[in-house]
């Protein structure tokens, strides 16, 4: 992966729009976050091989990113702390926003097959 | 090395590392005495967040990275039996209660081990140890009294020896020190900085071995205690 590069990426998400996609959404803190701190409130989500069809994606200009998804049946996607982006050789738009330690926070990918798994 | 003499170890944990980490120098100790061990792992670690700084894996491709460094592992410990279940990780708990029991009673009575090692339920903090670890006491207290394997179990719960005393095990491992670090070492994409903070340490002159490298701690599982009254 690398840093977000904002043109390739708007470039990216523009060439996945208007079709049946496939979606992996997550935010995590991480499953030890209240292990390793009693005031951490741990909460998250996690979506994986949801279709859907977006007919505008945006990903916004300061680091870290939002990207977000317009759907074609009113419905909206986004993901906030996008910073690292990469077309895998699947061919498939995987983004990442990853703490100031490395660790993956927020993961949104976008796919015109199922991902695997 | 523990006094007890076994004849076939099963180990069930759901993620690549939680063997590194709790016992694997008690398993290479009993993989070194010529015991066969199956390791039953349930997931490939594919939630896992450490992809690195910068990082060199994504979402996408860290299953397969992570079954490599699974692989290297056992190697390093003597696992002779390596089998991946194919659950996905972070998602254990939402699988069928039952369809997990099966799954335990499946292994025990295929292999017939003479000592199973999981976690401590209620003590394993990770929602995927939890529901491994109450999945593999359930297929055990299904079994006669007499017929049950010995049941070891990792705890490190922040309320562990509040609530269940000092572990009933103390084991040595000094002795496979260097497979222990081997299997730490073969999950680089998780346990990496953790080995450089290691390596840190020793270069600023701290001459006493993490106690990782020492000793590993083990609860034996107390019935009459048990989790739950029954499933």
């Amino acid at each position: 992966m690398e840093q977000v590069k904002i043109d390739e990426l708007q470039t990216l998400i523009n060439s996945f729009a208007n079709e049946d996609v496939y979606i992996h959404l997550e935010t995590t803190n991480g499953a030890y976050a209240s292990h390793f701190d009693e005031k951490v409130f741990n909460a998250g989500c996690f979506i994986r091989n949801i279709v859907v069809q977006y007919e505008l994606g945006k990903v916004t200009a300061e680091a870290p990113h939002r990207v977000g998804l317009k759907l074609a049946n009113g419905g909206w996607i986004y993901a906030q702390g996008i910073t690292h982006f990469e077309l895998d050789e699947q061919g498939r738009l995987l983004m990442a926003g990853h703490d100031y330690e490395g660790k993956l926070a927020v993961a949104l990918e976008i796919s015109k097959t199922p991902f695997s798994y | 090395m523990l006094e007890q003499q076994e004849s076939q170890i099963l180990v069930v944990f759901p993620h690549p590392d939680d063997e590194a980490f709790g016992v694997s120098g008690t398993l290479a100790q009993y993989a070194n005495a010529g015991v066969p061990i199956t390791y039953a792992c349930l997931t490939l670690g594919e939630m896992g967040r450490n992809l690195g700084n910068p990082p060199f894996a994504t979402r996408e491709s860290l299953p397969e990275i992570r079954k490599k460094e699974l692989q290297a592992s056992c190697e390093a410990i003597g696992i002779n039996d390596l089998r991946m279940m194919g659950l996905r990780d972070k998602t254990v708990e939402f699988e069928d209660d039952e369809k997990m029991v099966q799954m335990m009673t499946k292994l025990i009575d295929e292999l017939n081990p003479s000592l199973v090692l999981t976690f401590y339920p209620n003590y394993a903090v990770h929602p995927d140890h939890e529901a491994t670890c109450k999945a593999v006491v359930r297929a055990i207290r299904r079994m006669k009294e007499e017929d049950r394997p010995r049941l070891y179990c990792v705890a490190f719960a922040n309320d562990t020896v509040e609530n269940l005393g000092e572990p009933h095990l103390i084991n040595d491992i000094r002795d496979v020190k260097e497979q222990k670090i081997g299997s730490m070492r073969a999950h680089a994409s998780q346990t990496g900085w953790m080995m450089q903070e290691e390596e840190k340490r020793k270069e600023d002159g701290d001459t006493e071995s993490h106690n990782w490298f020492t000793e590993e701690a083990i609860y034996i599982y107390d019935w009459n205690r048990d989790f739950e009254e029954s499933f």
